[in-house]
């Protein structure tokens, strides 16, 4: 296996199951997967069974698909393992690179959160490395005071 | 592993940064992510012992983070912290200025409608 290609770690005052709520609930997840500074929210639609599809979709009512998946690893409150493809490349399961998200307790109210991606191409690495720290601080950001940061798109 | 239990915060981040070579390792892991110590050492002039501590100041500010890949240790640079910096010093400021200079604008150009 090749090494991660990135790995991002962010802190958070909040519980393992509420970090795991704003991970999987379409509801919570609307509120903080947002660039403040443009585009809708995303949300990440799937039943979370072993090898089912999974989708990341916009939350503005068109239901566009950017990325979709498989779920290969569903343990809840501490990891989720996903393939990460593109709509055109569907079923080129080879094409996909894997996301893996943890959560661990780090002290009694603080909560560790690790996303590592693995296997990406070069267009794909550029394309969302610099989108994670801002999703990552909104996330965050929500958990810890209730809101999202300045300019998250409303949620309705 | 970040020894301190309490939260790796805002202070330790612009203090990991107030040095020279510990920037100077941040920008070779944006260049090449995941390198082991002796690949980073190999670009420093330091001792491999000075690198290490500088590291560990790194890792206590979450700004690096170390990930075990079979028996290697590979750094990756995490830009969460400062992504949150940004927002919170950086952002701000820079969004007070463009007002300033929209609020100048109107003034000397006038208002819109009073003009049509």
């Amino acid at each position: 296996m090749k090494k991660p290609d990135y790995v991002y770690v962010t802190y958070i005052q909040t519980t393992p199951e509420k970090a795991w709520k704003a991970l999987t609930d379409i509801d919570v997840m609307r509120q903080w997967w947002a660039d403040p500074k443009g585009g809708c929210s995303r949300v990440n639609v799937s039943d979370w069974q072993l090898g089912s599809d999974w989708k990341h979709q916009r939350a503005d009512g068109s239901g566009i698909v950017d990325i979709l998946g498989k779920v290969v690893e569903f343990t809840p409150p501490r990891r989720m393992v996903l393939t990460w493809g593109r709509p055109s490349e569907e079923h080129e399961l080879a094409k996909h690179s894997r996301l893996t998200i943890e959560v661990e307790p780090y002290t009694d109210d603080l909560v560790r959160l690790t996303v590592t991606h693995d296997e990406l191409d070069e267009s794909m690495l550029k394309g969302i490395s610099g989108g994670w720290p801002t999703i990552l601080s909104n996330l965050k950001t929500l958990l810890e005071t209730g809101r999202p940061l300045p300019g998250t798109p409303a949620v309705h | 592993m970040p020894l301190a239990a309490d939260k790796p915060d805002t202070d330790k981040v612009f203090k990991a940064l107030a040095d020279a070579g510990r920037r100077r390792l941040l920008d070779q892991l944006h260049a090449d992510n995941g390198q082991t110590l002796s690949a980073l050492c190999q670009h420093m002039d330091m001792s491999r012992q000075a690198v290490t501590q500088h590291l560990n100041l790194l890792e206590e500010a979450n700004l690096v983070v170390v990930v075990w890949h079979g028996r290697e240790k590979l750094h990756y640079l995490n830009p969460v912290p400062l992504h949150a910096a940004y927002s919170r010093w950086v952002q701000k400021f820079e969004r007070n200025r463009l007002d300033l200079l929209h609020d100048l604008k109107h003034q000397l150009e006038g208002n819109d409608d009073e003009k049509a």
